[in-house]
């Protein structure tokens, strides 16, 4: 089983997933950042392949991606920390980024370093939903890799519904009509999650972008089965010297009032 | 627009402050054509319901390159109409424009793609030379990619991550090429040549002397490329003045102070 289904099939609310950029702070930080982000409480982890003009980013993201190609990240080398390190996690791994640089490595090579690396599926926000369905949709299954849409409070309905038809793991609900790290009041789009709770999806839906403490994150729960976070994670280890201590107190800046609730 | 292209060619943005535009300058990466693309699609990300997203050049994702082409061709329609008058004929023996996202060379090639006499000629920047590291000859450098949303032939490391170019001109200083332009470099149907910062600022200062027009440095790039062939006596050349150098004035001036 696809370890994203097994997480929605056992875990139904506050759902928590965590975006970081590979190569950031530093080039070898991807196994210690997965291990904290793992040990101190996220159910699923993004793994943000950096790309030289992220256009879906705001600054926070942008930056990590230039430091982290400065540092040599390239998806090769990713894969290889993967491979070092994923026998000891049991959370389910995304790859996220751009679609040039995963077409440069080539489609099919990377499906299968993707599943060599346990990577359970894939978010390229500039693959059109249409050239994913003709051109690429048959390659990922083949791989077992969950192809995951993202959509805005402008998209239609019938386009929302499509997506869910052809599309395996979860929904990714853009809180707002942005860019990463914009601060819109997530508060404000009660209809928007509405609509989409009201569509019965096949599904679980996910809130992200604008998710940024236990206040916005709380709100997105009331609403879906959870909410990623990636911006703000970055953020918190930026400069990081102990990259554990930093992870688990956000982490808790997070989660813990949630508990108390 | 980026902020080293503000700079670089303040006038233009005087113009624009004029006629009534905000200039926002774009902050990210290398600060120019590329960056500013990527500012306002981003712009457009995050304002799409009362925003509506316009490109000038011939790239971006469909039907941006398509549309743009098709206003741009503007151009040949008119060099045909004139040509007739001059010459008896609409069609030249040569076109030739420069080539940055490709907008201008778009419009003058459009209405001559079917007409198979008439040679079609692209002149990229050199830069500082082709091989120099400091370039935007994006088919001598570019391989298959997508950037901005089309797929076309991209300046790119292996890993495909996208390559800073660099051109003198603020137009041409782009790693891109629309996809049109790709197609015409791969059919052969179109000649891509280049010329370097040094070859154009030359050829701006001797249509200025010859003929007392000042071009834009961009132009100035297609202008060189009459000293690179041998034209029979009968031909008929049609280079595209695609802009004047009242924008590149600085530019002109620190040359030739230099």
């Amino acid at each position: 089983m696809n370890r994203i289904e097994k997480l929605f099939s056992e875990k139904k609310n506050n759902i928590l997933s965590i975006y970081f950029t590979a190569g950031y702070p530093k080039l070898d930080a991807t196994n210690i950042i997965l291990d904290s982000l793992q040990k101190y409480g996220a159910d699923m982890v993004e793994i943000g392949m950096p790309y030289s003009d992220p256009l879906a980013d705001g600054p926070v993201i942008q930056h990590s991606s230039m430091v982290a190609l400065q540092n040599g990240f390239t998806i090769k080398s990713l894969f290889k920390q993967l491979n070092a390190c994923r026998d000891n996690l049991n959370l389910p791994l995304i790859l996220m980024g751009y679609l040039n640089p995963v077409l440069q490595y080539g489609i099919e090579k990377f499906c299968i370093a993707a599943q060599n690396s346990g990577i359970d599926g894939i978010i390229l926000p500039d693959l059109p939903m249409s050239v994913y369905e003709k051109e690429y949709s048959s390659l990922f299954e083949k791989y077992n890799l969950h192809f995951i849409f993202l959509v805005t409070p402008e998209t239609s309905e019938e386009r929302i519904r499509k997506m869910d038809a052809i599309s395996n793991g979860f929904i990714y609900a853009v809180s707002s009509s942005s860019i990463t790290g914009v601060e819109k009041d997530i508060a404000a789009q009660e209809n928007y999650f509405k609509r989409l709770e009201g569509m019965k999806l096949k599904n679980p839906v996910l809130i992200g972008f604008g998710i940024k403490d236990n206040y916005s994150f709380s709100s997105a729960c009331m609403h879906a089965m959870g909410a990623i976070i990636g911006t703000a994670y970055v953020k918190s280890i930026e400069d990081s010297v102990n990259i554990e201590e930093d992870t688990k107190k956000f982490l808790n800046s997070i989660l813990k009032p949630a508990a108390i609730l | 627009m980026g902020e080293k292209d503000i700079a670089r060619q303040s006038p233009n943005v005087a113009r624009m402050k004029m006629l009534g535009a905000e200039v926002v300058p774009a902050l990210s990466g290398s600060k120019t054509l590329k960056d500013a693309t990527n500012e306002a699609i981003r712009d457009w990300i995050n304002n799409p319901e009362d925003t509506h997203y316009i490109i000038g050049s011939v790239v971006g994702p469909h039907p941006y390159p398509d549309m743009v082409a098709r206003f741009q061709s503007v151009i040949s329609s008119e060099i045909r109409k004139q040509l007739k008058d001059k010459t008896g004929s609409e069609l030249p023996s040569y076109v030739i424009a420069c080539l940055g996202g490709g907008s201008n060379a778009a419009g003058a090639f459009y209405h001559f793609l079917d007409e198979e006499s008439v040679r079609l000629i692209a002149v990229e920047a050199a830069g500082e030379g082709i091989n120099s590291g400091r370039s935007a000859a994006t088919t001598r450098l570019g391989t298959p990619g997508i950037f901005h949303g089309s797929k076309s032939l991209v300046m790119q490391t292996e890993d495909g991550q996208v390559i800073e170019p660099h051109s003198i001109s603020a137009g041409l200083d782009y790693p891109g090429i629309g996809p049109m332009h790709a197609h015409l470099f791969e059919s052969k149907r179109a000649l891509f040549m280049s010329a370097t910062d040094e070859e154009a600022l030359e050829s701006a200062f001797e249509l200025a002397r010859l003929e007392g027009i000042i071009p834009a440095l961009e132009s100035a790039h297609a202008l060189f490329i009459l000293n690179k062939i041998n034209f029979k006596i009968n031909d008929v050349v049609v280079v595209n003045l695609s802009g004047r150098g009242d924008k590149d004035m600085d530019t002109y001036m620190k040359y030739i102070n230099s």
